[in-house]
């Protein structure tokens, strides 16, 4: 037996042990600062040594200190968020240790420059002035279509008579919209004369909508002007049945969504019928047949592996409508129009990560479009008139059948390197195939005209720094119609002046083939060609957008027709436009209360088409703006709205005045006020919501140009006009939406509206 | 023999020091948390429990903190980049994850996460970042159904909610009582377990009434 431990002793140890590093107390201080590597102050930056809980965070004078008990070789670690972690060793000898640290910022995607040329793919993390579904909906005047949400903002021309894209000067031509990369050929109603139509897809299909009015990536192509890119929702939240009704019109859908949250689909039926609001609204055309609307949708989403998606998205619509007129090459004569239009997009896209930084994104898409016109000349009990040997009316007789085609493919693939650039490079082929038959008392003419177009883009996002990246980009173009190639490159330079704040030069050459229509006797043309210059100096910080852009569009080469504008007869045209545009919207200041402030100066020129002269375009405004203002009280679920787009008055073309005065009058001064509300109640289990809309409370008269007769004369010897107006000087909406989700969460406005 | 004898007590005295310095230095975490009064000092609180957590390499509860401590610094500065600060606190919540999946309170914390990124722009972030939130607290009640915390989140985030979406007092009211019944048979499994939330349930159950 070894002797008995002594109870002390083992106090003693246990005590000493306890003590271990107590009783080497010597501490040691360490101090020093820490910096980014330009000199700035990183507050809060996090100072470890390593291994140990000891540590400090720099302060406001970025300075750090802490004690510590450790003796030996150790590292010293300071962290901050956005920064390059730096590690340097320190020797704890009992000694003060002082150490100042440089931290290098990491390149940091949220934070990096955004290179806003073209449209970035719309991320609520970026911040970017990208109109969310909900701000179409609820924008005064817009009645939930996009296109008229637009146009509150700078650069894009309200035009009452006609529908489109009508960007900085640009024609409506110059603009191509597309839905997950497929570009749309119909996108809004088939034209009346006279009437701008809406778009034909409902803002809520889309979880992103990235607009831009010039300076456009090289991977959009064929558009002088504008792109707009659309961004289909994903799986959508939860299942539902949504129902519409209102006295225009009635719809009914459901969405359901799988369980598993990986795959849904939903189909709606939506019929629009105007006879009814047309009897409480007096309309100043005579509407023989009222507009009727068929469409029904359905779509199909499922996710892939790894994150992988497959969309597949179908729309059919049928459209009739009949319009008559006074007609001014007779008086006592009426122009009666009517309309039959049947259309059909469908289209499926996938994107998938492929692993190593490399994503694919593809779509294809078939889209149809038949438009049936029939025009002709009634008397006053609308009968046809009978042949009167005046050519002006005889050939206001005819008809015009119109077919329209087009199947498109197009691959994208991205390839991440070093920090966060970008590579980015595809292809795409166009098959469009149109066919016409116009016939009119001298018979009927067929004809038809087929272009193959195929274009390969790339471009690189290059982050020098986080505060300056470059994007160079290139696109090859090939119309099989024109046997043409083009080049055009494209380029943006980002410079981040602050936190929120940042400058862009954008430049580049975009093409288009021109109008197809032009082009059925004679395809020896070229691509038509505008070069951009953009500057932007742009503020988005959380609840604040500002922007001002300037930009110059040299169109290096334009379309010219014949008299008749039937025919090309060049590509020789030419024009400019320039201007300055401010964008200001603010979220945040009035609680509830958001509302944004555009204005567009523009000076542009052109000879075009059938001008005998450069010329202000009737599309143009010399200055526009507009101010939208949205209040939402959460509590009472109750929204109100205004809006106010104004703009000077636009050129119109006079026959009475000589050649040399060619577009040189101005309609009056454009204004409209609009107001809509919308109440959220609960109407038994269905969520539901009321919308209630007035275009032009104040009654404002509205002028969008003037129509001349091609024989009549008054008494000075002036050929007659009248004012091209709205159809109603107010128009009025109202409508309930209800929709039972199986979820509680939902949509602040219904996805019929 | 006694020779050996020592060297036993010797390492189980040294253990029970190790375990009583990472013990010390929770306990002092803890105090901190409930004295800081400002952002810095909610954030300096954070790094601390960042350090521990990093020194120790084995014991999430750390990371927990640091994680929450976090989240309360982002809410107690109305500057902060809120986005930023959240991508702080999901790197803690990973590493915390990583050592301890599919515990509820650390989806509890990713709940905190996701409803503190939907404020940033709450008409047009609420869609994604509410589902988020949702599912996080989907996960604490199943990972956890006696775990009185989920209760109070989602009865405290529905409270601001408009009834039309499923919110209000009604709502919040049902859940933050079954919280507090919850918390009346609770016992953190260790005693630095998270132990929080009995009386901001108290509180906002009366802002219900």
């Amino acid at each position: 037996m070894s002797s008995q431990i002594d109870p002390m002793k083992l106090a003693i140890i246990i005590v000493l042990t306890f003590l271990c590093s107590y009783c080497l107390t010597a501490q040691v201080l360490v101090t020093g600062s820490v910096r980014d590597n330009k000199g700035r102050i990183l507050a809060g930056a996090s100072v470890t040594l390593k291994g140990t809980y000891d540590g400090g965070n720099a302060d406001s004078t970025g300075r750090f200190s802490f004690k510590t008990v450790e003796k030996g070789s150790f590292m010293l670690v300071a962290a901050n968020m956005g920064y390059n972690t730096v590690e340097i060793p320190v020797l704890l000898s009992g000694e003060p240790v002082q150490v100042n640290f440089s931290l290098k910022e990491a390149f940091d995607e949220l934070k990096a420059v955004v290179i806003t040329a073209g449209s970035f793919v719309a991320s609520d993390k970026r911040k970017g002035t990208v109109l969310k579904p909900l701000d179409i909906a609820t924008t005064a005047g817009a009645v939930a279509d996009i296109a008229a949400t637009l146009q509150t903002l700078p650069g894009a021309q309200r035009v009452g008579e006609q529908d489109g894209l009508f960007i900085r000067g640009g024609s409506a031509e110059e603009a191509k919209i597309m839905i997950d990369g497929a570009v749309v050929n119909n996108f809004f109603y088939s034209a009346v004369p006279g009437i701008a139509q809406r778009g034909r897809f409902s803002p809520f299909l889309f979880s992103g909508t990235v607009f831009s009015t010039g300076g456009y990536s090289a991977v959009y192509g064929q558009a002088l002007s504008s792109v707009l890119s659309l961004e289909s929702v994903d799986i959508p939240e939860r299942s539902e049945v949504q129902i519409g009704l209102s006295p225009i019109f009635g719809s009914a859908g459901f969405q359901e969504v799988t369980k598993n949250k990986k795959s849904s689909y939903g189909f709606s039926y939506n019929w629009i019928n105007l006879s009814l609001y047309q009897k409480l609204v007096p309309q100043a055309p005579d509407y023989f047949k009222a507009p009727d609307l068929h469409t029904v949708d359905a779509n199909f989403r499922f996710k892939t592996k790894g994150n992988g998606m497959i969309k597949m998205y179908a729309y059919f619509n049928t459209a009739d409508l009949g319009i008559r007129n006074p007609s001014l090459d007779s008086i006592g004569l009426k122009n009666a129009f009517s309309l039959n239009n049947k259309n059909f997009f469908t289209n499926i896209s996938f994107r998938q990560s492929l692993g190593n930084g490399w994503k694919l994104n593809t779509v294809a898409s078939i889209s149809y479009n038949k438009d049936q016109i029939r025009n002709e000349v009634q008397n006053a009990d609308n009968q046809t008139t009978p042949v009167t040997h005046i050519p002006e009316i005889d050939y206001n007789h005819y008809r015009l059948n119109n077919h329209q085609w087009m199947i498109q493919a197009r691959a994208v693939a991205d390839k991440r390197f070093g920090a966060i650039n970008t590579l980015r490079f595809g292809t795409e082929i166009w098959n469009n195939a149109d066919s016409f038959r116009y016939s009119n008392q001298d018979g009927i003419f067929p004809s038809a005209v087929l272009d193959f177009y195929t274009a390969g883009f790339a471009e690189m996002d290059l982050y020098i720094t986080n505060d300056l990246a470059f994007r160079p980009g290139l696109r090859a173009e090939h119309s099989g119609l024109l046997n043409k190639w083009n080049l055009a490159p494209r380029a943006a330079l980002s410079y981040k002046l602050g936190p929120n704040n940042q400058l862009t030069a954008d430049y580049g050459i975009f093409r288009q083939t021109p109008d197809r229509r032009f082009l059925m006797n004679n395809t020896n043309f070229d691509f038509l060609r505008a070069d951009h210059y953009i500057l932007t100096y742009q503020h988005i910080s959380p609840g604040y957008t500002f922007r001002i852009q300037a930009f110059y569009k040299d169109y290096r080469s334009l379309l010219k027709t014949d008299d008749a504008l039937r025919n090309a007869t060049g590509t020789n045209g030419s024009g400019y436009a320039q201007g300055l545009e401010f964008f200001w919207r603010d979220k945040k200041t009035f609680k509830g209360f958001d509302y944004w402030i555009s204005y567009s100066y523009l000076d542009t020129k052109r000879n075009y088409n059938n001008y005998p002269m450069s010329a202000m375009p009737t599309f143009a405004a010399t200055h526009s703006g507009s101010v939208v203002l949205k209040k939402f009280w959460v509590k009472q679920m109750f929204g109100m709205n205004w809006s106010w787009n104004w703009s000077t008055g636009r050129p119109y073309y006079n026959p009475n005045l000589p050649a040399s005065e060619f577009l040189s009058n101005r309609t009056i001064a454009y204004s409209s006020n609009n107001f809509s509300l919308n109440w959220l109640p609960k109407i038994g289990k269905a969520n539901s919501v009321v919308v209630v809309g007035i275009n032009n409370v104040f009654n404002e008269l509205q002028i969008f140009g003037y129509n001349y007769s091609s024989r009549v004369k008054d008494g000075n010897g002036k050929l007659i006009s009248a004012a091209v107006v709205p159809p109603a000087p107010r128009t009025f909406f109202l409508g309930l939406f209800l929709s039972w989700g199986v979820d509680r969460t939902q949509q602040q406005i219904n996805s019929n509206l | 023999m006694k020779k050996l004898f020592l060297i036993a007590v010797l390492l189980v005295a040294g253990f029970a020091n190790a375990q009583s310095r990472y013990e010390g230095a929770m306990e002092k975490g803890l105090a901190q948390l409930k004295d800081a009064k400002t952002p810095a000092e909610m954030l300096a609180v954070s790094a601390f429990f960042e350090r521990v957590a990093d020194a120790e390499k084995d014991k999430w509860l750390p990371y927990y903190y640091a994680a929450r401590t976090n989240i309360l610094g982002g809410w107690m500065d109305p500057k902060a980049d809120k986005d930023q600060s959240a991508e702080k606190s999901k790197e803690l919540i990973a590493k915390a994850e990583s050592l301890e999946p599919n515990n509820s309170e650390i989806f509890c914390l990713k709940q905190q996460v996701a409803v503190q990124q939907l404020t940033v722009d709450a008409m047009s972030r609420w869609q994604t970042y509410g589902a988020v939130a949702a599912e996080a607290i989907a996960k604490a009640k199943a990972a956890d159904p006696q775990n009185p915390r989920p209760y109070l989140l989602e009865g405290q985030y529905l409270l601001n909610v408009p009834e039309a979406f499923g919110g209000g007092k009604a709502v919040a009211k049902k859940l933050l009582e079954k919280s507090l019944a919850l918390f009346g048979s609770y016992k953190p499994a260790s005693p630095l377990y998270p132990d929080w939330g009995k009386e901001l349930a108290e509180k906002t159950l009366a802002a219900c009434q």
